[in-house]
């Protein structure tokens, strides 16, 4: 399999068209029923373009709910779909766990070996590690949950 | 798995010939001409993975050819001083290839030594314009009496288009907000062309600038400088072209265009970055105000106030960018060579075989003008359903290095309902292979990311 093949995976071209979790739950960080609290970010790339408006729905130590809306390349909103995917029902600490192991996998240039226990299908998202000026596409969904469950948290705190 | 690589070939393109306009010698480059002119840029020898390198982004910075390349290292070798100082013979040579420079600038692009101002690029050259006109507002700067035509009040009108680099924009957009100046623009038609049919109602007494690009960076289009500069004269209104995508690869005469102001990039046109452009009308030049002060561009110096020397000197504040001007004078040489009107035909023709053949192919949308109309070696392509970054890995993997996203355009994308486009822009270097190497590969894309399934 080429190094383009190992990017564009069938599991990120699939979810890149399917889109799980795109269009907001909510248009703001008011916690809807169900929730006990909720937080949204906003992430940018200028070089690029790609946007992505994150909600991030908290109900005690569990996300309830992710969703989003963006615009961007195939591997930005496959990577936004995934963890929509995986996000709700996932306790707080795993999901941190998770966004780290993400990160590290991206920042490896193909040299740290994902679990795939805890990550499932966002180990497709190895291959992109390879390809660097693609990081930031595959990495911008998951910085903006992360910073958006900060706002939540603090608004419950 | 999608590894089936070897994409559909698009249909055979047709192009329109190339008639060289009246006037114009009929000499064309053709592919083995472009072939040669290639082996003298080294860049263009490398490969990318196992693929050749097949270069059709120029529009962002152009490749340099051996000649420039070498004439920056003997400039550098042999006799590089610091220049309009010091009295040894580096520095005396040093000056004397500098005002060379400026000389072979001047000619190229039709105007006097005394019009062509250094800067470190087109961008900084607008907003020379732009801070030199605050200063005539502020009355500071050196803005003498004579300098009160640059001055702008609450009410005034800057006129630009929604086609503008944003080099050309926001410089425009501050120099409004520090003046109380208005900013209108010229709008575009669906295929991102300028609405010429406005310019008559959006020009009126209040209108004090008219800056407009004459190459669009993102459609290609040739605009009618003739039309903004008489719409301007009609008002007494002042013009500045935006002439970073036509000075490298159109004949460029700044006296028969009869433009105020015009600004180019040195690494556009074959030569270093850290080198532009701004012309300026002679007696312009000599009422403008400064922008940047401090040394070099003074006469005498108090403790309370200071002199400044003449124009162009009096913009050159600080060392300047020696060897990248004497480099740039070489790119100018090597251009001549080939001659200027040549390579506006070789890439006119192969701007077309791009239009026709991105327009053979389902599925891509072609931005600017249409097949057979006017346009430079460029095309911005929309593939639907892939998102323009897609688009260039898969060329890029394939050696074939265009630009992606909104190319410094914003509005003009938002516009075209766009958020980026997919550019292929080339030069004197390129063949028709290149192009027909990059359709090849476009023709591809919608099929690698089964946007049919
Ligand atoms: C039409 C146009 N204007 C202005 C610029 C700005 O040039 P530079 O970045 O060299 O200042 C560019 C280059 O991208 C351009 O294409």
């Amino acid at each position: 399999m080429s190094a383009l093949d190992q990017m564009y995976q069938d599991v990120i071209l699939d979810h890149s068209k399917r889109r799980i979790g795109e269009g907001l739950a909510a248009p703001d960080e008011s916690p809807l029923e169900g929730e006990t609290a909720a937080g949204c970010h906003h992430e940018y790339n200028p070089t690029c373009g790609d946007e992505i408006l994150v909600r991030v729905g908290v109900d005690g130590d569990r996300i309830s709910s992710l969703s989003w809306q963006g615009d961007g390349c195939s591997i930005s909103m496959a990577a936004a779909s995934v963890l929509s995917e995986m996000a709700p029902g996932t306790d707080l600490g795993t999901l941190r766990i998770q966004i780290e192991e993400f990160r590290e996998m991206l920042r490896s240039r193909g040299n740290h070996e994902p679990d795939e226990e805890l990550l499932g299908d966002a180990v497709a998202f190895v291959g992109v590690s390879r390809f660097v000026a693609r990081v930031k596409c595959a990495a911008l969904a998951w910085v903006a949950t992360e910073a958006a469950l900060t706002k939540a948290l603090a608004e419950s705190a | 798995m999608h590894s089936d690589s070897s994409p559909d070939r698009p249909a055979p393109v047709v192009v329109p010939s190339v008639v060289p306009a009246p006037g114009e010698p009929a000499g064309v480059l053709d592919d083995e001409q472009a072939r040669e002119l290639a082996a003298r840029f080294p860049v263009l020898r490398r490969t990318v993975g196992d693929k050749p390198l097949v270069y059709l982004d120029s529009g962002a910075t152009s490749q340099r050819p051996e000649a420039v390349l070498s004439a920056e290292q003997t400039f550098l070798t042999q006799s590089y001083a610091a220049v309009h100082r010091g009295a040894h013979t580096l520095a005396v040579e040093a000056t004397d290839a500098f005002e060379d420079a400026r000389r072979t600038v001047a000619q190229f692009v039709g105007a006097e030594e005394r019009e062509v101002v250094w800067t470190s690029n087109a961008t900084e050259a607008i907003n020379l314009v732009t801070y030199a006109m605050s200063n005539a507002t502020a009355g500071s700067n050196g803005a003498g009496p004579d300098s009160r035509r640059f001055a702008l009040a609450p009410g005034d009108e800057i006129l630009v288009t929604e086609s503008e680099h944003h080099a050309n924009l926001v410089p425009w957009q501050e120099l409004c907000a520090r003046t109380g100046a208005t900013l209108r623009w010229v709008p575009v038609d669906d295929d991102g062309l300028l609405r010429m049919d406005t310019l008559d109602d959006l020009v009126g007494e209040r209108t004090k600038v008219i800056a407009f690009t004459h190459v669009s960076n993102v459609t290609g289009a040739v605009n009618n400088v003739a039309a903004f500069v008489a719409a301007a004269k009609r008002v007494g209104a002042l013009t500045v072209l935006d002439a970073c995508q036509s000075v490298p690869h159109l004949p460029v005469d700044f006296h028969a265009l009869d433009v105020d102001f015009a600004a180019f990039s040195g690494h556009k046109m074959l030569g270093p970055t850290g080198i532009g452009v701004l012309y300026g009308r002679g007696e312009l030049l000599d009422s403008l105000p400064t922008f940047l002060t401090g040394g070099s561009m003074i006469t005498s110096v108090t403790m309370e106030r200071s002199e400044y020397l003449p124009a162009p000197t009096r913009f050159e504040a600080g060392t300047q960018r020696i060897s990248q001007a004497v480099a740039l004078a070489a790119a100018v040489r090597f251009l001549t060579d080939v001659g200027m009107d040549k390579v506006a035909a070789w890439e006119a023709h192969l701007g077309q075989r791009l239009a026709v053949g991105v327009s053979q192919l389902p599925g891509v949308r072609l931005v600017g003008p249409r097949p057979g109309q006017e346009r430079v070696g460029l095309a911005s392509v929309s593939v639907e359903g892939v998102h323009s970054h897609d688009v260039g890995q898969l060329l890029d993997v394939a050696g074939v290095a265009v630009r992606v996203g909104h190319h410094c355009a914003q509005p003009l994308h938002r516009r075209l309902g766009l958020t980026a486009t997919t550019r292929a822009s080339t030069y004197l270097y390129n063949t028709t292979d290149d192009v027909d190497r990059f359709l090849e590969e476009l023709s591809g894309v919608r099929r690698y990311f089964r946007v049919d399934d």
